[in-house]
């Protein structure tokens, strides 16, 4: 795709340049301003908060291991799951993709940093406060939110303060988001090095260009629908009463105008990841990659008008029925060029399965299954029947899970070496995947069993039909939060020591500019940015 | 569609003769998929989602063949080199156009059901259904049994939920007042809620129906099968969302007719006389029962209430004054829905009983202050 004529890290080969000195200790990342640094950081947090997340799905788990109420109380058990829904999206795979794209974006086009340095330092320090919000609102009178992570009112006219803090917790990471998002967008297009069109851009930095429009253009809309929820809580207004001229179905229709673009959000730098990785690994060059760009902005587009899908059965017209579930099956096609284009790409390949390969292929594999049965969903007679069952549950899980994070793991295999220095064990790698494969379809597989049968998703205790996938489950994600610590354990390890990592340790050929520079990246890269032909 | 019906109705007729044990008293509950129809928009469902499956299972068989092909033969151990082709528009545009025509095809039957499930004309009964949190309350509108309404709750009880006692089959699936229809009657639902949104679910019939307060929807079914079928709450309304089932009795249209009597002589006999000046301890008595079935799930058994979520009534300023009670009580407040649709009678009791209780000392209240409050 591009070749590079220059001398990579434009003669800084070595660590700090003195004339530019960095602060040291605790200074150098409270004031941090290096996007390595502050990618560095954003990964971390979000590591934390999968962790803290993670727990608290083991605590839904622990109760539905069997029928009848063993653990929790029911007002409690409703926490464990909202909380782990707003955690794990908002505090973990936002800001890992966020993570990745500070790491990235700047080495993949040869700049030498973000755009704006300082705002960047800024959009990581909102999050811990964020954070704080979040695990300090389960000791308030009431405790968290209890209202699931979609916040539907007039549910949340009912919580205590917890709501409360949970509504500026999200206003924080909104903010963070959309700062992110513009430093992002002005370093795409501003800093490029001088040859690199947007067409010779690598996938990585495609998708999250595109994500970051999505991003500019949805959060502000969440922010609108929990500000109303907030007002109509303790300012007397009517926004979502219907007693006082309001509607509760408007507010579905707000968050879910967010919210759709939203779970695109959380999976196009996914596909950019993969789309990186699987050409390496198959030795030969993505089979299309005009045609990777225009599905991606394809699938940006379409993400805008088919939000009410997640509402058929409030019970909307004969049209707008027809309408969004037309607008919904439409993307299925941009989606499946996407499958198509990866597979082509393997094919005929000549390759290597080290662990980011591995999650790359077990990404496709079981994330088009989520997408099928997103395509299932899609059909409006069928989502009456499943809505707001655990069908719906395996579904946005296989595409979460084995999806978004599966590729964020992928991602840290991959980059990981540029990162450190240092190889991961790759015994260990392997591992970890299989591990995760295995329980994960253990863990959610049998989900869609249950939902079909019936079960409707948020229960704290089911009928007794259910016990048996249910126990199921509950081993499975057992085995699949345990195998994380693993992934914890591999990554400790190669920061510490490991094999020293050449500059482009998977030889990759044309893999983009980040494998031209030494490994472990040193503190400043082009500085005189390299030329792309 | 022919042979995806046709299994739907060989799976229904399983069903049936595997109940048929038990006079086809209970539906056998699903476990692997769809629960067995039992309505003509619960089979179109049944088979549509055959259909997607066999499509998509195809696809995905298809495709993920070439890409195991591939990771078996082009592997760099088995001495696979890599070819360097890239960009073919002409296998892109079947890649693209292939996908679509299978779209149009899925969509096609589809909409036909979503045409058909949103034609609520011409009902013969209809059902007012009207969630709070943790019930059901049935009225029926218009058709044979007009007038009906009753509540229907949970009826399993604590000691199973907690484990002290095993569990019986119908382990949070059974209720005290079933609803009751005729078979092969067509009837209309409308679903309304009085505090948050509940979500009337009963899957053998293929009817989800979000119940919003302050809105009416509509959904209908025409159960084909005498039976009792059993479903959920499927939208998530508070702590006790597990524990809000649906039971819907399919019963011949002559012993319909005969419940429908049966339930007007039981209501008339209920019917209490407003006008009658009732005793403190009458009052205590009566006011315990309602705080139990309405209050108690908030409010809590000890008059404490839920700190942070729902106000204790011990000692409450509120509870103390006469005006204001009523009030709230007629017409709610924030979180607090509108208990109108009570009798005088029972508001009366339920008002003496929280003056009176918990160490609350403030009098008591007759049916005939709510009846004039209500204007």
């Amino acid at each position: 795709m591009s070749a590079v004529v220059h001398s990579p890290t434009g003669g800084h080969a070595d660590h700090a340049d003195h004339a530019h000195d960095h602060p040291h200790g605790w200074r150098r990342w409270l004031f941090a301003t290096n996007h390595k640094d502050i990618g560095t950081m954003y990964l971390w947090f979000s590591l934390t908060m999968f962790f803290f997340g993670g727990v608290l799905a083991l605590g839904i788990r622990m109760e539905l291991f069997q029928p009848g109420l063993q653990f929790w109380k029911p007002e409690f058990f409703n926490q464990l799951t909202t909380m782990h829904g707003v955690i794990m999206v908002f505090g973990a795979i936002m800001p890992a993709f966020v993570g990745f794209a500070n790491w990235q974006i700047p080495l993949q086009i040869g700049a030498p940093d973000m755009a704006f340095a300082r705002m960047n330092n800024f959009s990581f320090w909102l999050l811990p406060p964020a954070a704080m919000l979040i695990v300090i609102s389960f000791f308030v009178p009431g405790g968290a939110t209890a209202a699931g992570w979609t916040l539907y009112a007039p549910l949340t006219v009912q919580m205590g303060p917890g709501m409360d803090l949970a509504i500026f917790a999200l206003h924080i990471l909104g903010a963070s988001s959309i700062m992110g998002s513009i430093n992002i967008i002005t370093t795409i297009l501003n800093m490029r090095a001088p040859g690199m069109t947007l067409m010779k851009m690598p996938m990585f930095v495609w998708t999250w260009l595109i994500t970051a429009y999505l991003l500019i253009a949805v959060m502000p809309v969440l922010a609108g629908a929990i500000t109303m929820t907030l007002t109509d809580r303790h300012f007397g207004t009517s926004f979502f009463n219907a007693a006082g001229g309001g509607d509760p179905v408007m507010y579905q229709h707000i968050f879910w105008f967010f919210g759709h673009p939203e779970v695109y959000i959380m999976i196009l730098p996914a596909f950019g990841i993969v789309s990186q990785i699987i050409p390496v690994f198959a030795r030969k060059p993505l089979f299309g990659y005009a045609s990777m760009v225009y599905a991606t902005a394809s699938i940006a587009i379409l993400s805008f008008i088919v939000w009410a899908h997640h509402m058929f059965t409030t019970g909307m017209p004969v049209t707008g029925q027809l309408f969004f579930m037309y607008a919904t099956m439409l993307i299925a096609i941009p989606t499946g060029v996407k499958v198509f284009n990866w597979v082509a790409t393997m094919y005929k390949g000549s390759m290597t399965f080290e662990t980011p390969m591995l999650f790359a292929v077990g990404f496709i594999f079981v994330f088009t299954m989520g997408g099928f049965t997103g395509l299932i969903l899609a059909m409006a007679p069928i989502d009456i029947q499943l809505q707001d069952s655990y069908y719906v549950v395996a579904h946005f899980h296989y595409v979460l899970v084995a999806g978004s994070l599966f590729a964020l793991f992928a991602g840290t295999y991959y980059w990981l070496p540029k990162w450190t220095g240092h190889m991961y064990n790759e015994a260990l790698g392997k591992w970890h995947f299989w591990l995760s494969m295995i329980f994960f379809n253990i863990t959610f597989f049998p989900m869609h069993f249950l939902g079909l049968a019936g079960m409707p998703r948020r229960y704290a205790d089911y009928p007794l039909q259910f016990a048996d996938f249910n126990l199921m489950a509950s081993i499975g994600a057992f085995g699949f939060g345990f195998t994380q610590l693993l992934f914890l354990y591999i990554v400790v390890r190669c920061i510490k020591g490991g094999p020293k990592a050449a500059a482009n340790p998977w030889g990759a050929e044309d893999g983009g500019l980040e494998w031209t520079v030494p490994s472990p990246a040193p503190f400043h890269t082009f500085e005189t940015p390299p030329v792309v032909k | 569609m022919t042979v995806f019906s046709r299994f739907a109705v060989v799976r229904a007729a399983l069903a049936a003769s595997l109940s048929g044990a038990a006079g086809g008293a209970v539906a056998v509950q699903s476990k692997f998929n769809l629960a067995p129809p039992m309505t003509p928009i619960a089979n179109e469902i049944y088979s549509l989602h055959n259909m997607m499956l066999i499509i998509c299972t195809a696809i995905f068989v298809a495709v993920f063949s070439v890409m195991f092909y591939s990771i078996w033969k082009h592997r760099k151990s088995k001495g696979a080199v890599a070819a360097n082709w890239h960009e073919n528009t002409t296998v892109e545009i079947v890649w693209t156009v292939i996908p679509f025509i299978i779209v149009i095809v899925m969509a096609l039957p589809a909409t036909k059901t979503v045409v058909a499930m949103k034609d609520t004309s011409n009902a013969e009964l209809t059902i007012k259904v009207t969630g709070s949190q943790w019930k059901w309350g049935y009225d029926y509108l218009r058709g044979e049994g007009e007038g009906i309404s009753f509540l229907s709750q949970l009826a399993t009880p604590a000691a199973q939920i907690e484990g002290r006692e095993a569990k019986t089959p119908t382990y949070l699936l059974e209720v005290d007042n079933p609803l009751v229809v005729p078979v092969n009657k067509k009837v209309r639902v409308i679903t309304t809620a009085n505090d948050v949104i509940h979500a009337w679910w009963m899957p053998a019939f293929g009817v989800k129906q979000d119940a919003i307060p302050g809105f009416a929807r509509d959904t209908w079914f025409r159960a084909d099968q005498i039976g009792t079928f059993r479903g959920q709450c499927a939208e998530l309304c508070g702590k006790d969302h597990a524990f809000m089932p649906i039971v819907v009795q399919v019963v011949s249209a002559e012993d319909y007719s005969q419940w429908v009597s049966g339930k007007k002589q039981q209501m008339a006999a209920l019917a209490d006389d407003p006008n009658k000046t009732w005793t403190k301890p009458e009052l205590m008595a009566r006011g315990e029962k309602v705080y139990q079935a309405n209050c108690q799930v908030c409010h809590q058994a000890s008059g404490q209430g839920v700190q942070g979520a729902f106000p204790a009534l011990a000692g409450s300023k509120v509870v103390a004054s006469k005006g204001d009670q009523i009030a709230i009580l007629l017409n709610g407040k924030n979180a607090m829905p509108t208990w109108k649709a009570l009798s005088d009678v029972e508001l009366a009791a339920v008002s003496t009983y929280t003056k009176n209780s918990w160490g609350n000392s403030a009098g008591e209240v007759q049916p005939a202050e709510f009846k004039a409050a209500r204007k």
